[in-house]
């Protein structure tokens, strides 16, 4: 089974905190120019909802999901 | 096309009797007829009046509409542009050069390190009215204080400063003054902020503003994004604290259940923003003909946005005008949207989220002590809502 895998832009960010607030088991921002910071690029099932509820309120389209790629399995 | 637009010749000057918490009723109607209207500015040009969520919140997304005040059309003369370091009216790369900056310092983690000083801040607000009440303007004893506190501790501004500084900003926040009035309360800011980055340059403290002393942005940029700040920081939170409490006594089961359950405080405050959008409207102007819903929106067009009738669209938020605190609300407007979206809106919301809780934990019995019409609303004219006073009381123990 392969998972949506997730991006980050870190050109196009501008720190609102929206993804780090609504999952933040996937998304910190980094501590020292608050932009965003992906800790997971394959969410765990449990994160996601939420990393898809990020992807839509990111003020600044910076975080994408990516279809999943063909199982080869 | 355009012919088939609906027209709002000027924004509603009142809202409903009754209906505090809505936008005007033209302003809803208006949505009911589509996305955009024809709409003539206060100045006397045309433009667009956009009111559908997901239209304004594309506009917002949408580099080809400017935030740039000297681009803004809306009067017979060209306006100056926006002054160094006020970054809300400015476009790429201007705009980022000072937000860029500012970002690291309001995370969500720096934000929620702040959650224990709000408590007490806000414990301390809670204990004087207790001790001086009831009744109580929970307007000057509970939403004003502790953002003001709270911004002024962030940026440094000395204890001494902060009640004529608090003054002059509600003076040209309050939008009900005269000209002269208004122009006199801005001088008397911009100096006295002036003195303030003079004095941070040459003794720093442990603040927001002493740091950003040591970045390449000159006295005068770091003067305007103080401003900025300060301005932001707390009327916005303040007038959301005040109406929100406003909306929660007049909504008996709302408040009832926020009070039961603890767990329903982060959604509540989202809902809050959602349903009160107290920063109304902002503009833009398209720098290029834009294809919007179907319409063309020349370049040089300046559009108003209308945050609070987006954020009750039925398109997008099932029965919007009703306040419910276990809706997902989450995609509100109320911070904006796009590169402009609130650099404070952590703040704002560990501010709300502590105040709100600790205010319905520490009076029970909260209610209003003067029938709900006679609450003196600002006028719609103010770029931020609320209410000028709130009278409350409860049981003393």
């Amino acid at each position: 089974m392969s998972t949506p895998r997730l991006s980050a832009d870190r050109e196009s960010c501008i720190g609102a905190g929206m993804c780090a607030m609504t999952a933040p088991d996937v998304f910190d921002q980094d501590p020292d120019d608050g932009l965003v910071l992906l800790l997971h690029t394959e969410p765990p099932a449990a994160h996601l909802a939420a990393a898809r509820m990020a992807v839509g309120v990111c003020p600044s389209g910076a975080i994408t999901f990516h279809a999943p790629e063909p199982d080869h399995a | 096309m355009s012919d088939s637009l609906h027209t709002v010749t000027a924004l509603p000057t009142e809202r409903r009797s009754g209906c505090p918490f809505d936008p005007p009723a033209e302003l809803i109607e208006a949505r009911r007829h589509g996305p955009i209207s024809h709409y003539t500015h206060p100045g006397g040009k045309p433009g667009r009046l956009i009111t559908g969520y997901d239209t304004v919140r594309a506009v917002l997304a949408d580099p080809r509409f400017s935030s740039r005040k000297d681009l803004m059309n809306v009067v017979d003369f060209q306006l100056p542009p926006a002054p160094p370091g006020e970054f809300l009216l400015m476009d790429e790369p201007e705009h980022s050069r000072y937000r860029k900056p500012l970002v690291g310092k309001f995370t969500v983690r720096r934000m929620r390190m702040l959650t224990e000083r709000i408590e007490q801040i806000t414990a301390d607000c809670l204990d004087a009215m207790e001790e001086t009440g009831p009744p109580a303007d929970l307007v000057t004893a509970f939403a004003k204080p502790i953002p003001t506190i709270v911004i002024c501790e962030i940026l440094g501004v000395p204890y001494a400063d902060r009640a004529s500084f608090q003054e002059q900003i509600d003076t040209f926040m309050g939008g009900e003054v005269s000209d002269e009035e208004l122009i006199a309360a801005y001088t008397a800011t911009q100096e006295y902020l002036a003195r303030l980055v003079a004095a941070k340059r040459a003794h720093p403290t442990d603040d927001i503003l002493s740091e950003l002393t040591d970045s390449d942005l000159t006295d005068e940029e770091l003067k305007g994004i103080s401003l900025i700040l300060l301005a932001a920081g707390f009327d916005t939170t303040a007038n959301m604290l005040s109406l929100g409490t406003f909306a929660l006594l007049q909504n008996p089961d709302q408040l009832a259940a926020l009070r039961a359950d603890p767990a329903l405080t982060d959604g509540a405050v989202e809902e809050l923003l959602r349903y009160l959008s107290v920063a109304k409207t902002f503009h833009r102007t398209a720098l290029e003909d834009v294809e919007l819903d179907g319409h063309t929106i020349e370049a040089g067009t300046t559009v108003l946005l209308s945050y609070n009738t987006a954020n009750r669209d039925p398109d997008r938020f099932t029965d919007p005008h009703t306040l419910d605190l276990g809706r997902q609300a989450a995609g509100h407007l109320a911070f904006s949207h796009g590169i402009h979206q609130c650099l404070g809106q952590q703040l704002a919301r560990v501010e709300m989220r502590v105040a709100f809780r600790a205010l319905v934990d520490r009076f029970p019995t909260l209610r209003l002590a003067v029938p709900a019409e006679e609450v003196a609303l600002r006028p719609e004219a103010a770029d931020i809502y609320g209410v000028k006073s709130l009278p409350v009381t409860w049981d003393a123990k």
